[in-house]
């Protein structure tokens, strides 16, 4: 399949580039950027005419809930809503069931996501057998099987010595170890920020504290280990900073948010709508504000949807009850592009955060387009305006904090390895 | 926000007296007052409420409370219906809104709900079809509006006004539902001075942020104080990691005579029961001159009486 992707705004931010120009795919490479190359002749053509043409975007977090939840999502479902969101490439937590902590499951998931369409699917490796935190898994075997790092996702690692030898270990062998801060016994029992909304609406709360208290811990460990650390879904100013200053340290360190953090805080958790529920808690104005600056200048290095579809009916129970999480591969586009509007950030930078940066981060190909890389490739159109709701969204769970809010650019065509995954009728 | 008024202002549900407006907390006390005389009759009922079905919703154990409300359904005249959901459907596992729908079916025209769950009465009443009331009988942490209002009526009744009152509420604020919602009525009802006083871990964060001053020395938060309201601490938070002990708990902050003499002279003294003797309130002092403590239960029917009958709509009648 040869195809001509004819008259994009090309932004391409590994390479610099925003022009207009077409771009030639064949035989699931980029062979060619501005010119054809000799004898090509286009199967087909698209006509990206006002449309942006930008890497395929890669998501540091979604969870595609195979195997063991297929009642909250498919990986079909999911893979398709991904592709939808111009998602080319993800990274899948292993908070699975069971959880992906042998070379089985893992292969087992690859094979399965290979022979469906939608995007490349990077496994994250359970850190410890189980997710309970006790014994290391097999981390070479399971890096020979396809896992590109290893995390606890949201399951704790209370015990430090643990922590110190998976560090230790995973350094052995130059392992990347993804950790979401969150001190397990400061965080007990709480489903919001710790703040005058918590307090006012009488919900227990999770502390900032819960958050700088665990990264504290960790960039310690991190400093005398020399582990590649990523430290996923910050979301406290106090805990930007501590990240801020230990790169500025020369710690060699990459951090992400999520998506939803950007735009939402606790304020949004009056009226106890269950679809705020998320982890880590919405926080307060203040940390919105510093996370949503830190983007800009470069403190946080990716932005993730962190998409975590749930079943309605776990929902549709009060606030406390509810199972945390949203829904966000189709997102990620249109509230980075919120964003980017909003803070007079060029595209190119927006951008940058979910394709190039992301991909540096997973240590895969992609997020580029330069001629010879692979044809990951999203084109939108950053200006069609279109209404989130179970209708125009393609996952299976509906559960977006975003619903029924308008959304302002949409993709249009997903190329991943050179095939049209995705194309809209819109 | 306007779950619970309607379009043109009135009351839709009672779920909070957050944002609750000041002419709808006066109407309502108002209301009680109008309802004082009933439960001095010989025959103790009135026909507002003749044919409505009111149902007791407890998905958490209670006796007080939900026997009051009972008690004031039927003094309107109200058939009511009390379901013990603690002790049953919810332990089959059926889901809220499955009792909810159920019981819809079944014509429900009020239901009175008290859940484990902060934010549980704005659930159902998100849920309920048009002509069905929701009354938070209590709600997680987050708000029992119905002792709320029982409250300012007690302090109305024996201060007269709230302009000029400094109003305490000594213990453990942050668990307490109760407090929340005296602090928001406190304040929207124009007390000057509304003060929280408590050691550090029973208080929530960022309190000073809902309008009260915050002390942690009893002696000096009880100066001068007009109403002094004391909550209720929960047997398993006596020890463990938020106090020590019951003992070290009544030193510091259990009032005793010689505490409550720091107060006004003519200070009076809440509770919302049920009481601790010996915890966070002496017995001289529950039992003494000061307390009013047995007139809020009194009121606590009169008060809900007037809430069911502006909920159905006949408050003025």
């Amino acid at each position: 399949m040869k195809i001509q992707i004819k008259n994009g705004r090309v932004i391409d931010p590994m390479n610099v580039r925003d022009e207009i120009a077409d771009v030639f795919v064949a035989a699931g490479k980029i062979v060619g950027n501005g010119h054809a190359p000799a004898d090509f002749h286009a199967n087909r053509t698209l006509d990206a005419s006002g449309l942006i043409v930008c890497p395929g975007l890669i998501d540091l977090s979604v969870r595609l809930r195979e195997p063991g939840f297929e009642y909250k999502a498919t990986l079909e479902s999911e893979m398709l809503a991904a592709a939808a969101g111009g998602i080319t490439s993800l990274a899948c937590p292993p908070d699975t069931d069971p959880p992906l902590d042998e070379p089985g499951l893992v292969e087992m998931l690859k094979f399965r996501a290979k022979n469906l369409p939608g995007p490349r699917v990077y496994p994250i490796g359970a850190l410890t057998q189980k997710l309970e935190g006790k014994m290391l898994t097999e981390m070479a075997e399971l890096t020979e099987a396809g896992c590109h790092a290893f995390t606890q996702a949201d399951a704790p690692l209370t015990d430090t010595q643990v922590l110190l030898n998976a560090m230790k270990y995973a350094a052995t062998f130059g392992f990347s170890l993804w950790l979401r801060p969150q001190d397990v016994f400061l965080s007990r029992g709480g489903v919001a920020h710790d703040g005058a909304v918590a307090s006012r609406l009488g919900l227990p709360g999770i502390p900032a504290l819960a958050e700088t208290v665990a990264l504290a811990t960790i960039l310690q460990l991190a400093r005398e280990t020399g582990a590649r650390v990523h430290l996923a879904r910050l979301s406290t100013r106090d805990g930007i900073a501590m990240v801020r200053a230990a790169k500025a340290q020369g710690l060699a360190i990459t951090c992400d948010v999520a998506s939803t953090h950007i735009h939402l805080s606790e304020n949004d958790l009056i009226g106890f709508d269950s679809h705020m529920h998320l982890v880590p808690p919405l926080r307060s104005l203040r940390d919105r504000d510093a996370i949503r600056e830190a983007l800009r200048d470069g403190s946080i290095d990716a932005l993730c949807s962190d998409h975590t579809p749930v079943d309605e009916d776990e929902k549709q129970v009060p606030f406390g009850e509810s199972a945390p999480g949203a829904s966000g591969v189709e997102l990620l586009l249109p509230l980075t592009l919120k964003w980017a509007r909003e803070m007079g950030v060029p595209l190119m930078q927006a951008i940058d955060l979910i394709s190039w940066k992301p991909a540096q981060i997973l240590g895969i190909p992609g997020g580029n387009l330069s001629v010879g890389s692979c044809a990951d490739i999203c084109i939108f159109d950053e200006t069609a305006e279109w209404i989130v709701t179970s209708k125009t969204l393609t996952s299976q769970g509906d559960n977006t904090p975003f619903l029924n809010h308008p959304m302002q650019g949409r993709v249009r065509y997903t190329l991943i390895d050179g095939h049209i995954d995705f194309e809209s009728s819109h | 926000m306007n779950l619970q008024l309607t379009q043109d202002g009135r009351l839709r549900h009672l779920l909070t007296l957050d944002g609750l407006p000041r002419a709808i907390l006066t109407q309502i006390l108002d209301t009680a007052e109008s309802f004082m005389d009933v439960g001095e009759r010989e025959v103790k009922k009135v026909p507002l409420l003749r044919g409505k079905s009111i149902f007791n919703l407890f998905f958490e154990p209670s006796t007080r409370t939900r026997t009051t409300f009972e008690i004031a359904a039927k003094r309107l005249s109200a058939d009511v219906v009390n379901l013990n959901i603690a002790t049953s459907s919810q332990t089959k596992g059926e889901a809220i809104l499955d009792t909810v729908d159920n019981l819809s079916a079944m014509h429900a025209d009020m239901f009175i709900v008290r859940h484990s769950q902060s934010g549980a009465a704005h659930f159902i009443a998100r849920h309920v079809a048009p002509h069905i009331s929701v009354v938070n009988a209590g709600d997680g942490r987050h708000a029992h509006p119905t002792q709320g209002l029982l409250d300012m009526f007690t302090i109305r009744r024996f201060k007269g006004a709230f302009h000029n009152l400094t109003v305490a509420i000594v213990g453990d604020v942050l668990h307490s539902r109760v407090a929340r919602s005296q602090i928001h009525a406190l304040t929207t009802l124009g007390v000057p001075e509304v003060r929280v006083i408590g050691p550090k871990t029973l208080l929530p964060t960022g309190v000073e942020q809902l309008g009260v001053k915050v002390f942690h020395d009893m002696e000096a938060g009880l100066a001068g104080c007009d109403v002094v309201i004391m909550l209720r601490l929960q047997n398993e938070r006596m020890k463990g990691a938020l106090l020590p002990s019951a003992q070290e708990y009544f030193k510091f902050f259990g009032l005793t005579q010689e505490k409550l003499a720091l107060a006004k002279p003519d200070a009076i003294v809440m509770h919302p029961g049920p009481m601790n003797r010996g915890v966070e309130i002496d017995s001289e002092v529950a039992d003494g001159p000061q307390s009013v403590i047995l007139p809020q239960v009194t009121y606590g029917i009169t008060v809900r009486m007037a809430v069911m009958a502006l909920l159905a709509g006949t408050g003025n009648t």
